[in-house]
């Protein structure tokens, strides 16, 4: 008998043949503002805010490479993944699938979203081509993020039923963090320490 | 040699991982609590974290529905386990991922320690995992010649100071910043000669000491939080980053899981990733979450083993009134507000599940005889219930268990405890109302031989409690003498 067959009958005779308890979902899914209201992008920049984020709000699309070059600063090496659209960046190093080493001569990386949580703070990422492969968001030590009112919404059921868990996803909420000295929260680990969102509130 | 009952289900191991310790709770206990440095390390972490999570679970109006998802969820899932499991290996395998299974401790180290071989390297990146640790996974590691590095900053602490993991989120809790800049001034190379205890500072030598290791680690261990039966895919629930670096850079992702750690659809972790965060670190989010479904061509490894661990968790599901102990999300709440951990620490313990949830976890994956003390490792007062997110009755858990500890020694034919002798006399007393009418008046009585201490073999009880006092009048007494008022 293989381990495989072993562990699988063992696991079904002691699980026995009672009846599967019904699951009770009497939680709420949806939260109380509708997805892209400006109640709930107000909520996701408090949240941001209070996890020491920058936060960055455009009234319009065009205001985009506006905050994201104020964002930058100095930043010289800025990458960005293949799809990025037209126009946010004016200088960026495409990601030509660099080894992690060079990574980390960026000075900063510039992405979209998939969707973002207002309730939490937190944005996902999935891999799209506006966003790229995990890697180039976790090398360089400075995340500017583009967040779209239209893809905020108010809770977790909300965002999680937004996503496809056969993509790579990397949930977001803050920046790299650590509670490990005293369960005292100090910012920025091995993740990048800075994370700036620029919120598109017509988007 | 003990006979063993084929057919029942293997517990863990002894002589590999790190589920008994080496003294028993009561003794290792009363040497933790001879230390004032751990106590107030502790007491100072342990009620930081606990006005935490109660600002945070307090914002949240439907978390009693949320709980109670949480634990309906999990027993459904184990209620068919065996099936979850079968799809959960589909799928990883669909994805191009390879799924192992692991009966114990050394099977999982066995199938990791060739898996690394395999790819050539002898050293792997490691992301805190509790699993790992609790198959002793790092010592099997080296005895084959393979260097394990820790990358949580917790863990790392721990593996430089050559110590032990005292707490489930935060191993390292029973040190408080000057201990962790001593051992980093100590133990950590290339470390600056003026580093203070700033906790930035301190995090800012790990990043560094890290970050070459990340960039060229080839082979990475981590275990999981969930997985998704329906999709294959698992997740890791972090906050430094050292997770991501370790399941997004190296070429192998090699992820140890016990069995007990699926549930069967996405749809689930919408209540999951509501209750583990504020749980456990008291944050409406932890700092990064990352899911991953097999391989992905041209994102992160483009090597994936899942190795699938029982280790003692099918012994755990055949007992019905124990079996909710693998409903555990592993948050540590209950080790927060309990207040025999928040006075002993995790090393009491013995098992690197301290707390209440190892108080109950600990026995049954090893077979209660092995972790006899633990069950009673409690004063039932009911806050690791009230805290639990997954409702995990942890009290009604220790007493079923104890009752299981007594139950096996007679079986063994041992001789009764001097708690079972005094749990058989008061039955007998309490059964009859003349018997218990006497023995009432002999407690009054024993107030004039008073002590406070009690003679063996019940001293034990008194070593670390004063005996009260009897009443001067029974319940009895006064009611007899109420009635006889005109």
């Amino acid at each position: 008998m293989t381990s495989r067959e072993a562990m699988l009958s063992a696991v079904r005779a002691a699980r026995g043949d009672g009846d599967v308890p019904e699951i009770e979902r009497a939680y709420a899914r949806t939260g109380s503002h509708p997805p892209g209201s400006p109640e709930a992008v107000a909520l996701l920049v408090d949240r941001l805010f209070d996890y020491r984020a920058r936060v960055t709000s455009v009234q319009r699309a065009d205001g985009i490479v506006g905050a994201v070059t104020d964002a930058l600063g100095e930043a010289s090496r800025v990458l960005v993944p293949v799809g990025l659209p037209e126009g946010w960046v004016t200088d960026g190093v495409v990601d030509d699938g660099f080894a992690p080493g060079d990574l980390d001569g960026m000075d900063a990386v510039v992405t979209a979203c998939a969707v973002a949580c207002a309730t939490t703070g937190t944005i996902v990422l999935d891999a799209s081509l506006d966003q790229g492969r995990r890697a180039i968001t976790l090398v360089p030590d400075h995340h500017v993020c583009v967040v779209r009112a239209n893809q905020v919404v108010d809770s977790v059921p909300e965002m999680m039923a937004r996503l496809d868990p056969t993509r790579p996803l990397t949930f977001i909420s803050g920046p790299s963090a650590t509670s490990d000295i005293e369960l005292q929260r100090v910012e920025g680990v091995h993740g990048p320490r800075r994370l700036h969102v620029v919120v598109v509130v017509e988007g | 040699m003990t006979p063993v009952d084929l057919g029942m289900p293997m517990v863990a191991p002894r002589g590999v991982g790190h589920l008994r310790g080496e003294q028993s709770f009561p003794d290792a206990a009363r040497t933790a609590l001879g230390n004032e440095q751990l106590r107030r390390n502790l007491g100072h972490a342990t009620s930081a974290i606990r006005a935490k999570r109660l600002r945070v679970v307090a914002e949240v109006d439907d978390w009693e529905q949320l709980r109670r998802a949480g634990e309906t969820i999990k027993a459904a899932t184990m209620a068919r386990l065996d099936e979850h499991l079968a799809r959960l290996e589909q799928a990883v395998t669909a994805r191009g991922g390879v799924v192992h299974w692991a009966r114990d401790a050394d099977e999982a180290n066995r199938i990791v320690t060739a898996l690394v071989r395999a790819t050539g390297c002898d050293e792997v990146v490691k992301v805190k995992s509790m699993t790992t640790q609790e198959i002793g996974l790092n010592e099997a590691l080296a005895d084959a010649g393979i260097a394990a590095y820790e990358t949580d900053l917790a863990e790392l602490i721990v593996q430089l100071d050559n110590d032990q993991p005292s707490h489930i989120l935060v191993p390292a809790i029973h040190r408080n910043r000057r201990e962790i800049r001593d051992i980093f001034a100590e133990h950590m190379p290339g470390v600056p000669a003026d580093l203070t205890d700033d906790p930035h500072a301190l995090a800012e030598a790990a990043r560094l000491h890290l970050r070459a290791k990340f960039l060229s680690a080839r082979v990475a261990v981590s275990g999981a939080n969930f997985a998704i039966a329906d999709t294959g895919t698992l997740l890791v629930v972090e906050s430094e980053g050292n997770g991501r670096m370790c399941l997004t850079l190296p070429e192998t992702l090699i992820t140890v899981m016990g069995i007990e750690k699926v549930v069967p659809s996405w749809r689930d972790l919408e209540v999951f990733l509501q209750l583990l965060p504020r749980s456990s670190t008291g944050e409406r989010m932890n700092p990064y979450t990352s899911a991953w479904t097999g391989v992905t061509p041209g994102d992160g490894p483009q090597e994936f083993h899942l190795v699938l661990l029982d280790n003692g968790r099918t012994a755990t599901l055949a007992d019905e009134a124990g079996r909710s102990a693998l409903h555990c999300i592993r948050c540590s709440a209950c080790l927060n507000v309990c207040p025999v951990y928040e006075r002993v620490g995790g090393h009491a313990y013995g098992s690197v599940y301290p707390g209440p949830i190892g108080a109950v976890l600990s026995p049954q994956l090893t077979g209660v005889e092995d972790n006899a003390s633990l069950p009673y490792a409690s004063s039932l007062c009911g806050a690791c219930f009230d805290a639990c997110p997954v409702r995990i009755d942890i009290p009604a858990m220790l007493v079923h268990l104890r009752a299981r500890h007594v139950e096996e020694r007679e079986k063994e034919h041992r001789l009764p405890s001097a708690e079972q002798v005094a749990m058989a006399a008061a039955a007998w007393t309490m059964a009859d109302g003349r018997r218990f009418a006497r023995a009432g008046r002999g407690a009054r009585l024993a107030r004039f031989a008073r002590g406070r201490r009690l003679p063996p073999p019940l001293s034990g009880w008194t070593a670390s409690r004063d005996l009260p006092d009897p009443p001067q009048h029974t319940f009895r007494d006064w009611w007899r003498d109420r009635d006889d008022q005109p």
